[in-house]
């Protein structure tokens, strides 16, 4: 079972549930894996403290070309198809701006002469480890590289599968989520009750409805708002999966890279009903 | 005309509340929300909308299924995944590269230009504000961002304004780098928790690649000493000035319930705390 945890909104607990939700399962003695898919910002390995066994260079493929083969200035091909301007004709050869490049290979593809061979990009890394019995896996986008969702894939595609594998996503609503939410099996929605966090909610509840994937909400740092997404949620018909307290001593264990289950009172109660729920909607959707 | 772009890596640390604060004080200004994937500053600034412009970037294909003879060359060479096996574009996954229009032999395949959203001139009571939407599951949200930033800049200059502010968004990819370009002051807003230090690590590490002078104004001081400490240390280590530091104070969420700024609903507290902050990044930038 793949269930992804993502908000549209930055800070309103994702990490914090992901990994308070992966460690509690694991207790329960199911096989868990758990995927930080926000390589812009992966913080989980700050509360999980994996260790890291495996370090890999990953890449995207960008053009290379061989200027012997390259006909010039008669073909321009390659510059005039790239809708990425990735590609320029500089003084008298066939420059590469490889920053610019999403590796769609038209460029290969419209060379009537084969002079585009396979160059590569570094994006970042991707890294796994283990955390107790859970097996972890993170990426790191490179600082200064724009794309995150080549990486997102890589780091979903290394990732070992349990029986349960639990993925973070990164805030928003555009190309690195729906990247990291893509074959999960239940998406599970982060929000806070003020009126920042109920309008990110409703980007997110509408782009899940775009892709048409189940979902259910969990209302974190509950008490420190109004009830305005209570209204929305029963408005909407959308299932409340549980609401975990505001409470300053949880922001200071949290402050710390500490897991909040096992601490805060009545905590692990409303996450063993999370967990119910979300097993129910699965069972029912499988 | 300075450019503030306020920024924090890691989402939720009070990035659009403190840029709101901001907005209600200092001198003429335009402001600018490049955070287009989840906007909220308009949620406080309550604009009234003078121009509307769609976000037009790239293109989207489909595929005629008519004269499609479902040889699969589209899939096979879509890098992205995004044609069905019934040979539908599912355009969440679409980059817009033209692979598919390119290799199909028989023509099935059109483009349009593609609508990702779209973005706004409105008037507020603290300037002009320059704010988008990003079309649910689009991407291109740094061209959007890219967008932003450049009406903003060029309302300022029309209206002769001394500061373009602007809400950058989370993370260090593609929408933030677009949100830096041409600044004159990166504001980090960090708290103090074990995330946000790694997460400011990070950004800061972005702006030294680009350049840009930096500040720092630690929020929700008061729930760990010791993360306030280390954020210190780096900032010290780093030269990195500290423009200002918050208390975990609710007047923030209550001054969003109430739709204001927190200069407006908690003048005497952390109001009168925003405009001793603004003083300092003035004097950062006219250094």
């Amino acid at each position: 079972m793949q269930i992804a945890i993502a908000s549209g909104k930055g800070g309103t607990g994702k990490t914090t549930i992901a990994v308070n939700i992966a460690s509690f399962i694991d207790s329960l003695g199911v096989k868990v894996s758990f995927t930080d898919c926000d390589v812009e910002e992966p913080n989980a390995h700050l509360f999980l403290n994996p260790a890291i066994k495996k370090e890999m260079n990953e890449h995207i493929p960008v053009p290379k070309v061989n200027e012997d083969a390259c006909i010039g200035e008669t073909c321009k091909k390659c510059i005039e198809l790239c809708r990425f301007k990735s590609l320029i004709w500089m003084i008298d050869s066939v420059m590469v701006f490889s920053e610019l490049c999403h590796g769609c290979g038209l460029c290969e593809l419209a060379c009537p002469t084969d002079a585009i061979g396979k160059g590569e990009r570094m994006i970042g890394t991707t890294s796994q480890g283990k955390s107790g019995n859970i097996d972890f896996t993170k990426g790191l986008l490179r600082i200064g590289e724009a794309m995150s969702p080549p990486l997102i894939k890589a780091v979903k595609e290394i990732s070992p599968k349990a029986e349960v594998n639990i993925l973070d996503c990164p805030p928003g609503t555009s190309c690195p989520v729906v990247e990291s939410i893509d074959g999960a099996d239940f998406v599970v929605l982060v929000t806070e009750p003020t009126p920042f966090g109920l309008h990110d909610l409703d980007l997110a509840v509408q782009l899940l409805d775009t892709l048409g994937q189940p979902y259910g909400v969990i209302i974190n740092r509950a008490g420190m708002g109004d009830d305005r997404v209570e209204k929305y949620l029963s408005d909407k018909n959308i299932k409340l999966l549980g609401s975990l307290p505001n409470n300053r001593e949880a922001a200071i264990i949290y402050s710390d890279g500490g897991l909040l289950y096992d601490s805060i009172p009545g905590y692990k109660d409303e996450l063993s009903k999370i967990w119910d729920s979300i097993q129910n909607i699965v069972n029912e959707v499988a | 005309m300075k450019q503030i772009v306020v920024i924090s890596g890691k989402g939720g640390t009070g990035k659009t509340s403190i840029v709101s604060a901001l907005s209600s004080i200092g001198p003429k200004k335009v402001i600018a929300d490049c955070d287009v994937d989840a906007a909220d500053l308009h949620l406080i600034l309550k604009p009234t909308i003078i121009d509307e412009h769609d976000f037009i970037s790239g293109e989207r294909p489909s595929i005629d299924l008519d004269i499609c003879t479902q040889c699969g060359m589209c899939v096979e060479h879509c890098k992205y995944g995004a044609i069905s096996d019934e040979f539908k574009i599912m355009l969440e996954k679409c980059e817009g590269c033209g692979v598919c229009s390119f290799v199909c032999p028989v023509g099935a395949v059109s483009e349009e230009p593609r609508n990702c959203g779209k973005w706004f001139k409105s008037s507020t009571r603290f300037g002009t504000l320059i704010h988008a939407a990003l079309g649910i599951g689009e991407e291109n949200s740094g061209k959007l961002v890219t967008t932003v930033r450049t009406a903003s800049a060029d309302a300022g200059v029309e209206e002769e304004a001394e500061l373009v502010l602007v809400d950058g968004s989370p993370g260090i990819g593609c929408p933030v780098i677009a949100s830096l370009t041409n600044a004159d002051l990166a504001v980090f807003v960090a708290e103090p928790t074990i995330t946000a230090l790694h997460d400011l690590k990070r950004v800061y590490e972005l702006t030294e690649h680009f350049k840009i002078p930096s500040t720092v104004i630690i929020n929700k001081c008061g729930i760990n000493s010791n993360q306030e400490t280390e954020i210190k240390a780096f900032c010290q280590e780093k030269e990195i000035s500290i423009a200002g530091e918050l208390p975990y104070d609710l007047a923030f969420t209550k001054a969003q319930i109430a739709g204001l700024s927190v200069v407006e609903y908690d003048p005497e507290g952390l109001g009168a705390e925003m405009e001793v902050i603004w003083k300092e990044l003035e004097k950062r930038l006219m250094a």
